[in-house]
């Protein structure tokens, strides 16, 4: 019982500090802290797999609010259940609350400095180079044959030229996909759900070894 | 004050798909029609909150509600906007792990891999076109420039997004 509530205590540490680091080093919001998120519980720790961790990440993504608390919640709630996604949200919500509202009360400070200025301008880069290693680095799971790439190209259509809402997109997108391999199944075609490529890329990974 | 403050937020938290960016114009309108604020002050709040580190629509809310109501202003709006969101997602989480095995949790997740992929692609763009002097110009090719160098040190190096956030802010010192 005490081992149980100490071990409970030990996870919600972790996963409160974990996520203390994590939020102070994001700008730019909520997706740029994905690869950071990934860095921690997937490369370092081990807690989730890459696949679980798109999968994760596409749940996270549809849910309302930011993303990156929505993945704070679903990884606490894996870690260590309810208590588990409170903590971690309060976690990567705390010094962004203190330094936000530090970066108000000084920004007539910051605004005529050009060094943090500039600085800010190359992190606002940066930025969006993470998003975008995100984003590709989840096309290799995600886009895979032609309903996923049709599924990508009219999401991409409708958020960019038609500025349809997110929800809409998620939502209608969601039903194309569903309904699809519905379909397919009922006609008796050979559905896969998931990218074959990443196996294959597997196999290359460990081909080398062989010759060595 | 502080009671309608947080219903609004609840609402704005329980109503905001897409992040970031996507939340921005619900917080304006719930904002601007009580007339808590004016344009110019919540521009000014936003871009703020999008240079602070965290979530831009959480920074946002912080800074609205601090604008507002002071301190205990920008706790109600920050608590609101992350409550329904927390909820949703621990639901979210429950169903996901209990159904994740299931048919139908892998024609979904298979749907909206895609969609998800394109909707941060997106907000990558999005955050391109926040530059207020985007063209041919020297700022704009410096930024691409680190945006390519970002991606490349990422995916071939393998560098930690920390380091690759600090070289970056680096950089922005010597080409800006």
């Amino acid at each position: 019982m005490f081992a149980t509530m100490g071990d409970t205590a030990k996870k919600l540490t972790e996963l409160f500090l974990i996520f203390l680091r994590i939020g102070p080093m994001t700008f730019g919001g909520g997706f740029a802290m994905i690869p950071l998120i990934s860095e921690e519980v997937v490369a370092k720790r081990g807690w989730l797999d890459e696949k679980e961790m798109d999968d994760m990440l596409s749940v996270a993504g549809s849910a309302p609010g930011g993303v990156g608390v929505n993945a704070a919640a679903f990884i606490g709630y894996r870690r260590a259940g309810i208590l588990g996604a409170i903590t971690a949200v309060i976690g990567v919500t705390l010094p962004t609350f203190v330094i936000g509202l530090l970066f108000y009360l000084f920004y007539s400070l910051l605004e005529d400095n050009i060094k943090v200025q500039a600085a800010l301008k190359g992190i606002h880069g940066a930025v969006i180079g993470l998003m975008v290693t995100t984003a590709y680095r989840m096309s290799k799971s995600a886009i895979f044959d032609r309903m996923t790439i049709g599924l990508a190209c009219l999401s991409l259509l409708s958020l960019t030229v038609l500025h349809l809402n997110p929800l809409l997109v998620i939502s209608c997108g969601t039903v194309i996909g569903v309904a699809y391999l519905f379909l397919e199944e009922k006609l008796g075609r050979r559905i896969a759900t998931e990218s074959r490529r990443k196996t294959k890329v597997k196999k290359e990974a460990i081909g080398p070894e062989y010759y060595i | 004050m502080l009671e309608s403050l947080l219903l609004a937020f609840l609402k704005i938290g329980l109503f905001s798909f897409g992040g970031g960016y996507a939340v921005l114009p619900s917080i304006q309108s719930e904002v601007a029609g009580p007339g808590w604020l004016t344009e110019d002050v919540f521009a000014r709040a936003i871009s703020i909150a999008a240079l602070s580190p965290g979530s831009i629509a959480t920074n946002g809310a912080t800074l609205i509600g601090y604008r507002i109501e002071g301190l205990p202003g920008a706790i109600v709006a920050t608590v609101g906007i992350i409550l329904p969101s927390l909820i949703l997602t621990i639901l979210i989480a429950m169903f996901f792990y209990r159904m994740r095995d299931s048919k139908w949790m892998r024609y979904v997740l298979y749907s909206l891999r895609p969609i998800i992929t394109m909707l941060i692609l997106y907000a990558a763009i999005r955050l391109l076109g926040m530059d207020a002097d985007i063209g041919l110009n020297w700022a704009t090719i410096a930024t691409l420039l680190i945006i390519g160098g970002a991606v490349f040190g990422m995916l071939r190096y393998k560098l930690h997004p920390v380091l690759v956030i600090v070289a970056s802010g680096l950089t922005g010192i010597i080409l800006f």
